[in-house]
């Protein structure tokens, strides 16, 4: 048995979940205090920063028109150059919702405050928050294709071959179980890495490990975004690339 | 919980993880060495190099954390927990 040094500082509990009854259905108590707290933090950056837009911004306005032209820029490599803005908002909300719900699980000093069972940790550390957000990225990526091609959105199933049919339908479902495993998979490894070096040795020795996390973290906020961006832009995309191929064969120009 | 199902489970969870890490130890050291060779082609290219790099080991130690949920599944979640069979001795 691991006594640790620390003896109200350390827990490791994975599995443990403080259960709310709502609504007749079982709920993640902890993950849901969290996640309003990662709500009231981006909320409250965003009210106090942009009260008074300036034409030439200082101050916290800086801060926040930074974020949206790294926002805008990822939403216009991933998803082209014209149709890219009714989808900034989107992005920048998965974006920035992973990237402060990982960074405040990894910096918050939540062991200070006790909870009848289970631990405050990063939201996304819960798989029902990242299959959530994977979810609602697959519904982002039909609706856009939906809304721009009609009915004609299911030939891409059957382009350009008719056999590649099955395979189509199948990336359809582990488009969603990738985005939510890659996420979930790094927060809880990074904070179980982390839980158990502290519980051996709790001084200087985690502090790498948890500099990497917060570097992984921030990567994996990136990635998820990028990787909506880039189905979404797939979905709404016109033409396909053998179509192009087949147009340079034909011009003549070789 | 059974000591068979518990023992597989450990076993399995290990093999798991290790087996998942040797591909992506590849992937990534190619991919690394090949990124570090631009750069030293084209030293003004850094930024985006290090940029599409980065981009390109997060896809890929994706697959090992595959292995590594696969893992914590069979330690803390394990569905085959309650089970008690009879074994015919």
């Amino acid at each position: 048995m691991i006594q640790p040094l620390y003896i109200d500082l350390v827990e490791l509990s994975v599995g443990q979940h403080w259960y709310w009854i709502v609504g007749g259905y079982q709920v993640h108590g902890q993950v849901l205090v969290t996640t309003w707290f990662v709500l009231a933090l981006i909320g409250g950056l965003s009210l106090t920063a942009n009260r008074d837009l300036k034409e030439t911004p200082d101050g916290l306005q800086n801060l926040t028109e930074y974020i949206t032209e790294f926002i805008r820029d990822i939403a216009k490599t991933q998803i082209g150059e014209q149709g890219y803005l009714p989808w900034v908002p989107f992005l920048g909300t998965l974006f920035l919702f992973i990237f402060v719900s990982n960074w405040s699980g990894a910096l918050f000093p939540w062991h200070v405050l006790e909870i009848p069972n289970g631990e405050l940790a990063a939201p996304t550390n819960d798989i029902n928050t990242t299959v959530a957000l994977a979810i609602m990225t697959s519904i982002a990526y039909f609706y856009g294709g939906l809304s721009k091609k009609g009915l004609g959105y299911f030939k891409r199933y059957v382009s350009p071959a008719v056999f590649l049919l099955p395979i189509n339908v199948l990336e359809d479902f582990t488009k969603p179980l990738s985005l939510s495993f890659r996420l979930f998979g790094n927060i809880l490894a990074d904070e179980l890495v982390v839980a158990v070096l502290v519980t051996l040795v709790p001084l200087v020795i985690p502090i790498p490990l948890m500099l990497l996390g917060l570097f992984t973290s921030a990567i994996q906020a990136l990635v998820f975004s990028t990787l909506a961006g880039a189905y979404i832009g797939e979905a709404m995309e016109d033409h396909h690339s053998i179509i192009i191929l087949l147009n340079f064969l034909d011009s003549g120009y070789y | 919980m059974n000591p068979l199902i518990a023992a597989a489970s450990v076993v399995g969870a290990g093999l798991s993880v290790g087996l998942a890490a040797i591909g992506s130890g590849v992937g990534q050291g190619t991919a690394a060495g090949y990124a570090v060779e631009g750069i030293a082609r084209q030293p003004e290219a850094e930024g985006k190099i290090r940029g599409a790099l980065l981009l390109s080991f997060a896809f890929i130690e994706s697959l090992t954390i595959y292995g590594l949920v696969v893992a914590l599944v069979l330690l803390f979640a394990n569905p085959f927990a309650g089970l008690i069979f009879f074994l015919n001795s």
